[in-house]
């Protein structure tokens, strides 16, 4: 044996006798096991998750490992399918949204299996519904989200509003004159932000104009494409007269964060945004403290106009090839508990997924604002992610570029509607 | 030769084992890095052909692959958005390439010159090449921000815009930019390749020029240009190689959307965010096959050009 092999061997034998030790650390630390958990991380969600999930480890006696996670929700897909599909044990819980379920079912366990009934039969009917394929309980429903109003209260009564707008045509008037006015002492100010970049927030902003014009879901509960049609194309040619009037241009680059960004500065009369904004932008170092508040979106023109807004609600799985699958459906039993979800209510604004949550004194005195957000969950929309399942990735992809091509002036909306029900019928195929 | 005529012959025998025993060690040498060759380049290709030749999703467990035969690539020859990434790749290639080349040119030329301080311009000059790609992208995203970018800033006060550019929004905008990113990071690797082939040129030939009285400009082009052209020739192959594989600089400042889509993204897409694996494996032998041919109408260049 030679010099440089001898040093390899002792090297190998080495790593060996490490793995050995961390193998046997995961298994047998203090009795207990390691979860390791992939929460979300916009806003304050990654703190919020690893002091309850520390809870619950001090509880048990085991360990917990909060995973290092990307923001983007796409990104956050494509991580996960790269993860599961290669047959990974490295994260037993994922926060998914309520949009995977159908895309994902087959790399969860089912929850039915260690979670008992009645529990289950605590939170919305609805949500259970979404997150249960073919009968399969993929996930426990953690947190409802959807589309709303952010308002700047000082400013509409400084130029003489006495309520939120109730039509789009409102909120496009009300925007122009606050920032006709505001703009002569902050150049920096804009009428309205929202998601305008070329990813699943803008799917689900579109997706409120078009649904409030009364233009539908895009696809159909049946599986017909049904996104060309007169009142979809009147909703996005009303989105892109905002962008570069009372949207700044570059918010067809925006995502939830650079909205709330320009919003929390004070550079925004309007914004839409998910709950999570609400808390952060009433942390004591926010120059809007107290100066705004949230309601639900506006409804289109005439007879066919509603109210909507998008349902983005989070869940936590348990992935199946968990080694400790047990331990792991017990931590999303613990997270999802009435008592975790209160904390997150008071602290973050995230929206329970237990309706007794909700009728909660302290969780209404902290935000009194979730009482009203019921509202905004009956005119929720959901994206057609059942219907198209797998190929779901694809018909919000092609929805997202169609809507971004139409607010950067790249395409008439007219056109891209029609170019769009091509495509989708193209990514259909024979069937969904 | 000359002296084998005074001693006997090798036998044929002898001299055919010798050569047999030479080939053997020859490829006894070679074993190792064919073995690695085969593991790390060969397989790896004909499992993407493979696996480009099934319908399968990667969000079905356990795997269910479809046998397809060609009709991934009818699907691939006819799909616009394949054809709009490649280009996209091919815009992104020439113009980039282009222009780092030329300012590289004139950098290396510059910094061939003796002057004060020239180790210290060689090595700031390095800066934006030491930069980790995904960082120096995320930095020039910031910079080109419409509300808070440092560009428009500059450009306001210099008086040369009026109001902000969303740079990242425009359409018109968004392709120039990110090309102007990459001639920033890599114009320094072409000023060094060139710069390299510069100091090779023997100093001889300019004091030979400057006897015989030749200008400057016809130094450069009778001297610098023709004894230049090998490093470049090979400059320029990296350069268009690494270009045409362009993934991250496009991904992060400009996500996977239509107008600058690259074929690398398209192949990631398809590979990752739809879980197609066996339509994704065609993009990327569709890619291969596009790299394929570059480098052979490359390589017929550089054999044309050493003759």
């Amino acid at each position: 044996m030679n010099r440089s092999s001898k040093y390899a061997f002792a090297a190998v034998a080495l790593g060996g006798a490490a793995i050995a030790a961390l193998v046997a650390s995961t298994v047998t630390a203090q009795g207990g096991v390691t979860i390791k958990l992939a929460c979300g991380t916009v806003g304050s969600q990654q703190a919020l998750c690893k002091t309850a999930a520390e809870r619950w480890a001090a509880k048990t006696g085991n360990k917990i490992e909060v995973v290092p996670n990307v923001a983007s929700s796409n990104e956050r897909l494509a991580l996960f399918q790269q993860q599961l599909s290669a047959g990974s044990s490295d994260v037993d819980v994922y926060q998914i949204e309520n949009i995977w379920p159908g895309l994902l079912a087959d790399y969860f366990v089912d929850l039915k299996q260690y979670v008992p009934e009645a529990t289950i039969k605590e939170f919305f009917p609805s949500m259970i519904e979404a997150d249960t394929v073919d009968g399969k309980l993929v996930d426990l429903p953690w947190y409802g989200d959807a589309g709303l109003l952010y308002y700047r209260k000082d400013l509409l009564t400084k130029y003489g509003y006495k309520s939120p707008p109730t039509t789009w045509a409102q909120l496009t008037t009300m925007a122009t004159k606050i920032q006709a006015g505001e703009k002569k002492a902050n150049p920096n100010f804009w009428g309205y932000v929202w998601q305008g970049a070329a990813y699943e927030g803008l799917t689900c902003d579109a997706l409120e104009w078009i649904y409030s014009h009364g233009g539908g879901t895009i696809v159909d509960p049946k599986g017909n494409v049904t996104v060309n049609n007169p009142q979809a194309i009147a909703a996005l040619d009303m989105a892109a007269k905002w962008v570069g009037t009372i949207s700044p241009k570059g918010v067809t680059t925006y995502s939830e964060e650079e909205s709330r960004g320009v919003w929390q500065a004070g550079n925004a009369a309007f914004m839409r945004n998910w709950p999570y904004a609400f808390p952060l932008g009433n942390g004591d170092t926010s120059p809007i403290k107290g100066k705004f508040d949230v309601t639900v979106l506006p409804r289109g023109p005439g007879a066919t106009g509603k109210n909507a807004a998008t349902f983005g609600g989070h869940s936590l799985a348990v992935n199946r090839f968990s080694k400790n699958a047990k331990a792991a459906a017990d931590l999303v039993v613990f997270l999802t508990s009435a008592e975790s979800q209160k904390e997150r209510a008071i602290v973050g604004g995230y929206n329970p997924s237990r309706p007794s949550v909700y009728k909660d004194a302290d969780v209404l005195k902290a935000s009194p604002f979730l009482g009203r957000l019921y509202d905004v969950f009956a005119n929720a929309v959901v994206r057609p992610t059942t219907v198209t399942a797998t190929k779901y990735p694809r018909v919000s992809e092609a929805f997202w570029n169609a809507a971004n091509s139409v607010l950067t002036g790249k395409a008439k909306a007219a056109a891209a509607m029609s170019d769009l029900e091509n495509e989708l019928k193209r990514i259909k195929g024979a069937k969904w | 030769m000359q002296q084998s005529t005074d001693i006997k012959p090798v036998p044929r025998a002898r001299r055919f084992s010798l050569a047999a025993w030479r080939a053997r060690t020859a490829w006894l040498f070679l074993a190792p890095s064919l073995l690695i060759l085969v593991l790390v380049a060969a397989y790896p290709l004909f499992r993407t052909f493979q696996l480009s030749l099934f319908d399968v999703s990667i969000l079905k467990f356990p795997l269910e692959p479809v046998w397809v035969g060609f009709d991934n690539y009818v699907a691939l020859f006819s799909d616009p958005r394949w054809w709009r990434s490649v280009w996209n790749t091919v815009n992104f290639t020439f113009f980039s390439v282009f222009f780092e080349t030329v300012l590289g040119l004139i950098i290396a030329l510059i910094v061939h010159s003796e002057f004060r301080g020239r180790g210290l311009v060689r090595t700031a000059m390095l800066v934006p090449w030491a930069i980790p790609g995904v960082v120096s992208s995320q930095m020039w995203r910031w910079m080109f921000n419409d509300v808070y970018g440092v560009i428009n800033d500059l450009l306001m006060k210099l008086r040369i815009i009026a109001a902000p550019v969303a740079w990242l929004a425009e359409p018109a905008f968004v392709m120039p930019a990110i090309i102007a990113i990459d001639v920033w990071k890599t114009t320094p690797f072409m000023a060094l390749i060139l710069l390299a082939g510069l100091q090779g040129i023997p100093k001889e030939l300019y004091e030979a020029a400057r006897v015989d009285g030749a200008s400057p400009v016809q130094q450069f082009w009778r001297i610098t240009w023709p004894l230049l052209r090998p490093s470049l020739l090979v400059a320029l192959i990296f350069r268009t190689l690494d270009a045409l594989r362009v993934f991250d600089m496009i991904y992060i400042v400009a996500g996977s959307q239509v107008e600058t889509i690259s074929m690398s993204i398209y192949a990631r897409q398809q590979l990752i965010s739809f879980g197609s694996l066996g339509y994704g494996s065609a993009v990327a032998t569709g890619i291969f096959l596009i790299l394929a041919m570059y480098i052979t109408a490359y390589l017929v260049a550089l054999k044309v050009e050493v003759k």
